[in-house]
């Protein structure tokens, strides 16, 4: 199920080798939708040659005070793109 | 001696400190890509004078092809509100070859600036906008632009009032970005091929801001 613009989501908190597009800075953390960019093939896999999977990729928008407690401008934002797979759909 | 430098070893006759140049022995990775391109040629595959045209094209991307891409976006609502939705049909209606690139465009307004950094690699849009500056592909910017951009702003000339939302974009997996610049005040008169001439590679990373007329 492809989730709606404006839906609170966190990013998984793991850290799996390899081609992975999940920056650490954001692992852990709560965003929101900014908007939903369609099916890619996942890169985890595209980058070694394999059959890749294709998988929604999103545009979650992080606030900079909640990434980093003591940032200069707390409302401003990071959006960064991520895939389905990172979006922990169980929690809060 | 005309300079007195220091470290004697390292000196030219002249006096001068050598400049490293391509000292060493090819890497592996070097090695592969002149076996490749000269087996692709042998085989028939490829051409040289095609190989030589794709560079061609590549050194012929340059920020102009963005500025005109903005300035287009100043003077028709309509065209902007379309770069806004889909960049990259955008830049293919204004006959920009953008090849495969998924591009989107975020716009500064009165109360928003935005900034482009690729804290994995060095993502950029190239097919628009050409080859990028290198200090957008170091450590230091990648890390800095997410970790503290008002800083890193600061240091290229731009103070954001704190009224002032900063939108930093990390180009973490397959788009590309470009900012659309604030229009400056004053170029109401102005045609589009002077607007474009406002307008500058770092206002298109959102480290500048479009130069005044």
């Amino acid at each position: 199920m492809t989730l709606a613009v404006g839906t609170t989501v966190r990013i998984k908190d793991m850290a799996p080798l390899g081609h992975i597009r999940t920056p650490h800075y954001l692992r852990g953390k709560t965003g929101v939708i900014e908007r939903v960019l369609g099916g890619f093939k996942n890169p985890e896999q595209l980058a070694y040659m394999v059959p890749a999977p294709t998988r929604t990729l999103y545009r979650v928008r992080f606030e900079m005070g909640h990434i980093w407690p003591d940032a200069e401008a707390t409302h401003d934002t990071l959006d960064a793109e991520i895939y389905e797979h990172w979006i922990d759909q169980n929690a809060p | 001696m005309p300079h007195d430098h220091h470290d004697h070893d390292h000196l030219s006759p002249s006096g001068h400190p050598y400049r490293q140049d391509n000292d060493g022995a090819l890497t592996y990775w070097q090695t592969m890509e002149i076996a490749i391109r000269e087996l692709m040629i042998e085989k028939g595959e490829l051409s040289a004078a095609q190989i030589q045209a794709q560079i061609d094209a590549m050194d012929e991307r340059s920020p102009a092809n963005g500025a005109a891409v903005v300035a287009r976006a100043w003077t028709d609502p309509d065209f902007r509100n379309r770069l806004l939705a889909n960049g990259s049909d955008a830049a293919r209606e204004m006959g920009f070859d953008i090849g495969p690139m998924h591009l989107v465009a975020v716009e500064n307004t009165a109360h928003i600036h935005n900034l482009i950094v690729c804290t994995l690699c060095s993502c950029y849009p190239r097919n628009l906008l050409g080859l990028p500056p290198d200090w957008y592909k170091t450590r230091e910017y990648r890390s800095r632009a997410v970790r503290e951009p008002r800083a890193v702003l600061r240091e290229f000339g731009v103070e954001l009032p704190v009224t002032t939302t900063l939108r930093v974009h990390d180009s973490t997996a397959d788009m590309r970005y470009i900012v659309l610049p604030a229009r400056p005040a004053g170029t109401d008169g102005l045609s589009v091929d002077a607007l474009a001439k406002l307008v500058t590679r770092d206002s298109m990373i959102g480290t500048g801001l479009a130069k005044a007329p």
